[in-house]
This record gives structure tokens, C-alpha cells and sequence, in this order.
């Protein structure tokens, strides 16, 4: 395995580890200074549409969904579980990668019923920091675009 | 047996939970609202600009295809075969001459009219249809279509009243206000509920429990109970726009609510954008919220526009289906700060992911208790009237006493 093959992967383990624990702040170091996260139906992006579930198109903006997450929002108590596949390297730019990878989200619910909460593809831009990467652009596409219940804890 | 002793008062302040769950009541629904004399939203105009192109939608749980025929004229009709009922457009949205069921090649025109049966004559002078099939008889059934500045509503009665009556003044005002400046699809969300379609009619009703439930309003200063606003009904009561106008200062809200529930300077967004409002056009109403019976929902929310149309999967589910809407004059920069502010709305939207939350905490409390009933009195109970004031469970009883109305099971007396 590459180098950055095995620094995507090990960036990727980190990132479902740490939102299936809900350590979001630890989450948000996961991302470069400049940054954006989105998560986009399929069903939108098959058609050219450009709006998102969640757009947040700074590092200002993500953070503020974490803010409001934790002070404001209200959503089913339940425990997320990241299932991620391996990445596949698209791009080589001398400053970073970029990548696709499979993924599916698990939610259990307080009486331990577990239920697909969603799947799709992470496409990633991955910014070089040292020997590992930071995320700079994160285009969450979910294939899985009817959303059950509804979307608060990050994919 | 559902009759009109299943209301404890005439003025529906209070409403059994077994409408939220019995089948047989679904099943009621399904013949007497959505098949009754109501009008749905079903699509946009412009999601079908040109001659030939089609989209699927649905009226209530039943699966509708609406065209626009060579002539322009837009034609609905049920999605379902004619033959042997099954599918017959699988697509959801495209362009077409006509419609193939693929499983025995029935083939119908744009208007939904059967115009090609294979095996008509049998083969070699053998079967066949008989001399008494006319393919008249035998198309997909019709849906009327018509439309208010470009939105498309549908209905299966012949009984529905003219859609400009149905609507009423209110309706169509508040429609002109948002439609009347052409507008552009920016995107879809879908939602899977499992709760009551209806528990989703009232939620957009009561004005109130956004500033109660959806901390977010509250914590960022975009919309406060305070604010100037009201309710708006048409003459039946059975449709509702609750509306509200631009308000800078946090005074009133700390009034309301006292001072620790309000957010003090201290919590702000970094992206202060989220939560400005810049007018659409010559009003400073920056909430309107027009919900109609029985499922369809209009949304403007600062500068997010949005259709919502319900579509039930049983009494237990339903779809929030949601189109996003931009203006297509849009600057690049509003167009920008419209796809920012759909953070608010949707699935995900920070002011209406806890209503997927609240309906579904209310469908599985209510299941054991069909006989116990919720109770809507603030505001005012016994008539239904409009308001000048937000904090009002008013138009929820409008909306229930038009459904028993439809249902034939209004109480003695019942209010209108
Ligand atoms: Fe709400």
C-alpha cells in the first residue's frame, strides 16, 4: 500500500471513530482551515441540482453545525456507527489527493432496534499536512436519499 | 363503526388518537380526502417546461403522472395500468411521446388515453379482444390538473370545486406573493416519517411550537414568537397561513421567555448569513407558512422557499417530499445565500429536523391509547377564527373540522 493510500485509509478510520463516539470537536481537527462539507442526495446530483441536505461551504459554517447540534437541535437518541470501505485515489496533486470511498451508516436507537441509516460514497479532497492529510473538501453523496426520521449527528 | 360520537366536543379541542393509527380510518381517508372533493399540490409548472415532458407525483398514496402533451396543455393521470395494474411510467421524470406498460405493451398517449393494445385482433384470425373492447373505456384514469401561478394541483373527484374557489382569497394571495416572480427547482428532499400524515398537517398549523421546539430560532434570533404575525384562513378554515414580520430586537422575546431561555450576545453563528434575512420583494414578512388541505405546504423561511407536498404510506408513514425553489433572477449571490439557507429546512434543516422527532414520539406514545385524546384549546376554543396573535392551536381544529366534514362524521353542532 502507498503511503498516502495508507494515510487516507488511516484518516478515514479516524473519522467514523470519531463521530460514532460523538466527538465532534476532535471531528472538526479532522478538517483543514479552509474547508467544506456537504451531503448531497444522488437524486440531486443525477439531476444537476445543486442544493444539499447540508451545505456548508466554509469551515465557519461546519462548525456552526456542530454548535447547533450540541445548544440547539433536538433529534432521536440514538448511537451512529460508521462502516467505511476503502478509498480509491482519483487524483494526485502535489498537494493532495483526492478520493472516493463506499460508506454506510448504522443508527440504533435506545431499545437497540439497528437500522441502515444511510449509505452512499464519501468523494474527498484530501490537503497534505506532513505525513498525513486534512480534509479541505468533503461531498458527502448518499445514495440512500429518502432520509429516515431525519439528519442531525454528521455522515 | 367511525361515526360523529367519536368527538368528546363539537369545537374538535380535542381529537382521539385513534385517528392516527386505525387502518380503517386510512382506508376512509384514502376515498373520502384524497379521492374527495380536495385539491394537491402535485408539481410545478416548471418542472415540466416542454411539450412531452412528464414527472411522476402522487395524491395521497396514489401514484399519478402529470404530462405536458404537444400542445403545452399539462394532462394527469393515475399511474397504473389499465390492463393488469401494474406501473406503467417507472421513471420519475422525462421526456415522451407516450407511455408503455412494459408488462403487455398497453401504450398510452400523453393524455392517459389507451392507443395501442397488442393482440387486439389475436394472431392469425385467433382471440383477441371482442368486437365490444373499445380502448375508450379502457385508459388510465384522469386526474384533473389545473393551476395558481404556476403551481400544479390535482384532484379524482369531478365534485372538487373550481381551484380558485378551493383555494380562496388568502391562498391565492399568499401563492401570488412567492410564485408570481418565476421561480427555478434548486434541488429535492425526501423524508420518511413513521408517524401520521396528519400529525405533519397539524405541526405546520401551530405556529408556536417553532419557537418552543426548534431551539435553534430561539438560541440564533431568526424568528420569535414575538414577532409581529398571525393566522390566516380561508372561509372553511380549512387551509392556513401563519405569517411573520421582521423583528432586530431581543427585548420582547426576554419578556417573553425570560431572560435565560433567550440567547444573550454571547452564542452566535460564525456565519452570521444563516440567519439574515434579505426581502424577496416589497414586504418585510420574513415567515410565511401556508399549509392546505389536506398535503400540501408552501415554506418561506427567511430566504428558503420550498414546496412540501405529503405523500402517506400507511397510517403509520408518510413522505415529507420537499422542493427547493430559487427565482431565476436570481444574483449569484443570492443564489448562494439561498443554497446556505437551506441548512434551515429539510431533513437536516436547523429549524424543522425535530419535527420528524416530535410526530414520530408521538406516534408511538398514542399507540396504546387510541381512545385518549390531545387537547387544542390555546387561543381560544368553541369557534374557529382567524387571529392576530401566533400562539394559537386555532387552525389545527379548522383542519380537523373540514376532515370530519369530508369524512361525514362531523359531531351535532360541530364548528366550522
Ligand atoms: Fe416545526
Amino acid at each position: 500500500m502507498s503511503a498516502d493510500l495508507f494515510a487516507a485509509c488511516d484518516l478515514l478510520a479516524q473519522y467514523g471513530a470519531l463521530v460514532d463516539a460523538a466527538k465532534y470537536d476532535e471531528w472538526l481537527e479532522l478538517f483543514s482551515k479552509r474547508c467544506s462539507y456537504y451531503v448531497k442526495p444522488r437524486e440531486n446530483h443525477e439531476l444537476g441540482l445543486p442544493a444539499g441536505l447540508i451545505f456548508c461551504d466554509s469551515r465557519a459554517m461546519l462548525e456552526d453545525r456542530i454548535l447547533a447540534l450540541r445548544i440547539a437541535s433536538k433529534y432521536n437518541l440514538h448511537n451512529d456507527r460508521h462502516i467505511i470501505g476503502l478509498p480509491r485515489i482519483v487524483a494526485n496533486e502535489p498537494d493532495g489527493i483526492s478520493i472516493e470511498a463506499p460508506f454506510a451508516v448504522y443508527q440504533t436507537e435506545q431499545e437497540g432496534d439497528t437500522r441502515l441509516f444511510a449509505t452512499g460514497l464519501y468523494c474527498d479532497r484530501l490537503e497534505r499536512s506532513g505525513d498525513s492529510f486534512k480534509i479541505s473538501e468533503k461531498l458527502v453523496r448518499i445514495d440512500s436519499f429518502a432520509i429516515q426520521t431525519l439528519l442531525a449527528t454528521p455522515l | 363503526m367511525l361515526d360523529s360520537s367519536v368527538w368528546p366536543t363539537n369545537d374538535y379541542s380535542r381529537v382521539p388518537y385513534r385517528f392516527y393509527h386505525d387502518p380503517s380510518i386510512y382506508e376512509l381517508e384514502r376515498e373520502r380526502v384524497f379521492k374527495g372533493p380536495a385539491w394537491t399540490l402535485v408539481g410545478l409548472e416548471v418542472e415540466i417546461p416542454n411539450p412531452g415532458d412528464f414527472r411522476a407525483s402522487y395524491i395521497g398514496d396514489e401514484p399519478i403522472i402529470i404530462h405536458r402533451d404537444a400542445n403545452g396543455k399539462i394532462h394527469g393521470f393515475i399511474n397504473r395500468c389499465a390492463h393488469r395494474g401494474a406501473i406503467v411510467r417507472r421513471e420519475l421524470q422525462g421526456t415522451a411521446k407516450d407511455h408503455v406498460c412494459i408488462y403487455h405493451q398497453w401504450c398510452y398517449g400523453q393524455d392517459g388515453g389507451l392507443i395501442g393494445v397488442p393482440f387486439r385482433r389475436g394472431l392469425k384470425g385467433k382471440g383477441g379482444y371482442g368486437k365490444d373492447f373499445d380502448p375508450k373505456n379502457h385508459g388510465l384514469t384522469k386526474v384533473r390538473i389545473d393551476s395558481a401561478d404556476g403551481v400544479l394541483f390535482g384532484t379524482m373527484s369531478d365534485k372538487a370545486e373550481p381551484l380558485n374557489e378551493y383555494l380562496g382569497e388568502a391562498i391565492l394571495g399568499f401563492l401570488s406573493r412567492v410564485f408570481r416572480r418565476p421561480v427555478e427547482v434548486i434541488g429535492y428532499h425526501r423524508q420518511r416519517i413513521r408517524g401520521n400524515w396528519k400529525g405533519f398537517a397539524e405541526n405546520t398549523r401551530d405556529n408556536y411550537h417553532a419557537s418552543l421546539l426548534h431551539d435553534f430560532f430561539r438560541t440564533f434570533g431568526l424568528d420569535r414568537p414575538t414577532q409581529v404575525g398571525g393566522a390566516t384562513m380561508d372561509k372553511r378554515h380549512r387551509h392556513c397561513v401563519t405569517w411573520g414580520r421582521m423583528e432586530n430586537s431581543h427585548d420582547a422575546a426576554k419578556e417573553a421567555y425570560g431572560k435565560e431561555q433567550v440567547a444573550s450576545a454571547g452564542i452566535q453563528l460564525k456565519e452570521s448569513s444563516m440567519v439574515k434575512y434579505i426581502p424577496d420583494r416589497n414586504d418585510d414578512i420574513s415567515i410565511a407558512i401556508g399549509s392546505l388541505f389536506p398535503s400540501s405546504f408552501f415554506i418561506q423561511i427567511s430566504n428558503s422557499l420550498a414546496t412540501r407536498q405529503i405523500r402517506p404510506r400507511g397510517p403509520g408513514e408518510f413522505e415529507v417530499f420537499q422542493t427547493l425553489l430559487g427565482y431565476q433572477d436570481d444574483t449569484p449571490e443570492m443564489r448562494q445565500h439561498r443554497l446556505r439557507q437551506a441548512n434551515l429546512v429539510g431533513p437536516a434543516g436547523f429549524v424543522s429536523m425535530e419535527d420528524g422527532e416530535a410526530i414520530e414520539i408521538v406516534q408511538r406514545a398514542t399507540k396504546a391509547a387510541p381512545n385518549d385524546v390531545q387537547v387544542l384549546e390555546l387561543g381560544g376554543k368553541g369557534a374557529i377564527q382567524d387571529c392576530d396573535f401566533r400562539i394559537n392551536d386555532v387552525p389545527v381544529r379548522g383542519f380537523w373540522s373540514y376532515y370530519a366534514e369530508l369524512l361525514g362524521i362531523e359531531p351535532a353542532d360541530g364548528v366550522r
